[in-house]
């Protein structure tokens, strides 16, 4: 049968919508603040932990829990899996809400974000050593991709209704976009290997300050890899969702078999970062006593357990067992992440960096937002596939 | 092999054309010091922990007073290098209870990790080979911070229009043809200023001349793959906080990572291409969903 993608409908303004707008409006006071008094009045920031958790979070662990898209779309257009299709749309929005999240996250998080349109319209600039600006530029035009992958979903709704100047532009955009489609998924494949490896070659730059369990010329390879197993396991956790909160009918027989997808990205990365530890000669240094093997150790268990969990088809057929799966190995990723931006980062004696309050607000807010553009969307325009099983129950708390 | 002078002269203005443009060096091997190359020699030995070099500092760089209250007073007394402070002296003790003086600024290195990681090229080492930074090519990404090995660079915490902070040798003295603040006030000569080569012999004269004195190595002569800033010391250089860096510099094992996915983007092109194919190809098989869901 055909998945027909569909509004969900339903009001917009529920309880739950308004605890998110309320903590959004938080957030967005505080930045307010944060432009006024300068990031160390809102943030536990400082010389030697210039990153926090808006960075380590918000853009490098934010970004990949968005790989949903990128991931769906390597499975279905280039390993041509069509039977995931139905997957492909609630993800690629919450890619693009999730990049673009990221994005104001940086124009918050930068010192001077009023000069960041120089590092796309000042080639004469560029910098081509530099790792972050590869990110930058990637980034910005990945958001643009996005929404254009997404933006049939908006003119159709926008062509139907009388004959005015706009509904014919909205559908000559949609036929023009077809003919261009291919090309611009393409680019949607392409980005996110460039961005997301890249972010990972950023913290080579950080050399001896980043720990040597973490510290290898193949950051690269393993942020590649692991965003990949991190964007399936943040479809099947938003389809999962899905069913709970818009009672979908679940889609569980093929997010079993999208974990299995999930299950060779984790295998593949394990090999990697085994391999880079066996070659750089730092398989001892897993068995030292302190923090550092431990915060390895328990990255390996969050992404080991899931993935074998995933070989077993009891764990395949049942919706909350891959839900809770899921998390984990989405957990894994961003752990990963934290540690090779945050918690394996030691600039030396005398420095250390927890988030404030007024930080860790602005970030809850980000999230906020996210979910609040999400949870709109979805109501008003057809993402998600398939009947509602349970009809009428389409409340949402969000 | 001989290169005539007119190809000479022409791949010198070429490098000097790719210098100026991103300020960067390209491939992944490690440049050696520019010809013009200038720096500072601070011998521990002579170093009497007078801090008039950190008064001289932050009068000629026009830098607010670091105010800390102690008891019923208000003093003007950094405890370390922060945006209000460029230039510090520490005080280190090592195993045996030995004590030394320590200056730290900006090390100047021959291949700064700070440069490599700045998207637009804000820090740049410029003329002299002194890392400076402009003000209008920076967004304050802070990836410098995150970059340096010896933590120097600092932010304007406080600032709603914040600067990246650090040593840049004077350079607004160097062009009067004065002095570094630092060098010039210091009583004892513990700083010296100079073009690096003559101080790397200079160190090495001082450290030959009195056998016993010095641990017999000059700081920075290739750490971090060399620094125009040198140290020589009556005790290991560990123990004054300077890390062990190696011979290589950071940023050549980033550009080697940079330099081999994007080497003339012939890779991300040939993927596209291919990306373009399989998508088109699969695209129809598929079949053209956003039409299904019309029907």
């Amino acid at each position: 049968m055909t998945h027909v993608a569909q509004p969900l409908g339903g009001p917009l303004l529920t309880r739950g919508y308004r605890v998110l707008l309320g903590m959004a409006g938080i957030a967005l006071l505080l930045i307010a603040w944060r432009f006024a008094a300068g990031l160390g009045a809102v943030t536990g920031l400082n010389d030697g932990y210039p990153w926090g958790i808006w960075i380590a979070f918000d853009v490098v662990t934010g970004t990949a829990l968005a790989c949903g898209g990128y991931a769906m779309a390597l499975l279905v257009y280039a390993l041509s899996r069509g039977e995931y299709h139905p997957l492909v749309r609630p993800a690629l929005l919450t890619s693009a809400l999730g990049y673009s999240i990221a994005g104001v996250a940086i124009a918050v998080d930068v010192g001077r974000p009023w000069f960041i349109h120089r590092i796309p319209l000042r080639p004469d600039l560029w910098n081509l050593n530099s790792a972050l600006l590869e990110v930058a530029l990637c980034v910005m035009a990945y958001v643009i991709v996005l929404w254009i992958e997404l933006a049939p979903v908006f003119l159709r709704r926008w062509a139907a209704g009388g004959e005015t100047g706009f509904t014919r532009f909205a559908r000559a955009a949609t036929r023009g976009l077809n003919r261009a489609m291919p090309f611009i998924i393409a680019l949607g494949i392409l980005l996110p290997t460039m961005h997301q490896s890249s972010l990972g070659t950023v913290m080579v730059l950080a050399g001896p300050k980043l720990h040597p369990l973490w510290q290898t010329t193949f950051l690269p390879g393993l942020f590649l890899v692991s965003c990949i197993g991190m964007g399936f396991a943040m479809v099947v956790v938003e389809s999962s969702l899905a069913v709970l909160a818009f009672g979908r009918r679940p889609e569980t027989p093929m997010l079993g078999r999208l974990s299995r997808a999930a299950s060779i990205t984790v295998a593949l990365f394990l090999v990697f970062r085994f391999g880079d530890l066996a070659v750089r000669g730092q398989l001892g240094a897993l068995f030292a006593a302190g923090r550092y093997s431990l915060l390895f150790w328990l990255e390996t268990i969050l992404f080991v357990l899931p993935a074998l969990m995933f070989l077993r088809a009891t764990v395949r057929r049942h919706l909350g067992a891959l839900f809770g799966w899921s998390c984990i190995l989405a957990l894994a990723g961003a752990l990963y992440r934290f540690d090779t931006y945050l918690l394996a980062f030691d600039p030396g004696p005398g420095w250390s960096y927890f988030p404030a309050a007024p930080e860790i607000l602005i970030t809850l807010g980000f999230v906020a937002v996210e979910v609040a553009l999400y949870v709109a969307i979805v109501k008003r325009f057809p993402i998600l596939g398939g009947p509602s099983a349970r009809s009428g129950r389409v409340e949402v708390t969000a | 092999m001989s290169v005539d002078r007119r190809t000479a002269l022409r791949l010198i203005a070429a490098g000097g054309a790719a210098a100026t443009t991103t300020g960067a060096v390209r491939g992944d091997e490690a440049p050696a010091p520019p010809p013009d190359a200038v720096g500072l020699l601070y011998d521990t030995t002579k170093c009497i922990g007078c801090k008039t070099c950190v008064v001289a500092c932050h009068e000629a760089n026009e830098l607010p007073p670091e105010t800390r209250e102690w008891g019923d007073g208000l003093y003007d007394a950094p405890t370390k290098l922060g945006s209000r402070t460029k230039n510090i002296i520490k005080l280190y003790r090592d195993d045996q209870g030995r004590e030394s003086y320590m200056k730290e600024q900006c090390m100047h290195c021959v291949d700064p990790s700070c440069a490599g990681a700045c998207m637009i090229g804000a820090l740049q080492k410029r003329e002299f080979g002194i890392v400076t930074w402009v003000k209008d090519r920076c967004i304050a990404c802070r990836y410098c911070q995150v970059a340096c090995p010896f933590n120097i660079p600092k932010f304007e915490w406080d600032a709603r229009d914040p600067r990246i902070v650090k040593c840049e040798l004077c350079r607004h003295l160097l062009a009067r043809g004065e002095k570094p603040a630092c060098v010039r006030v210091c009583p004892r000569e513990a700083v010296i200023f100079g073009k690096r080569d003559e101080l790397l012999a200079e160190a090495k004269r001082r450290i030959d001349s009195e056998p016993g004195r010095y641990v017999p190595k000059v700081y920075g002569e290739t750490d971090g793959g060399g620094t125009q800033v040198l140290y020589v010391s009556h005790i290991a250089f560990e123990k004054l906080g300077l890390p062990d860096l190696g011979d290589q510099a950071p940023s050549v094992r980033a550009r080697a990572v940079q330099h081999g996915l994007y080497q003339g983007f012939v890779a991300p092109a040939a993927l596209y291409v291919v990306l373009g194919a399989v998508v088109l190809r699969n695209r129809k098989r598929i079949g053209n969903t956003d039409e299904e869901d019309d029907a």
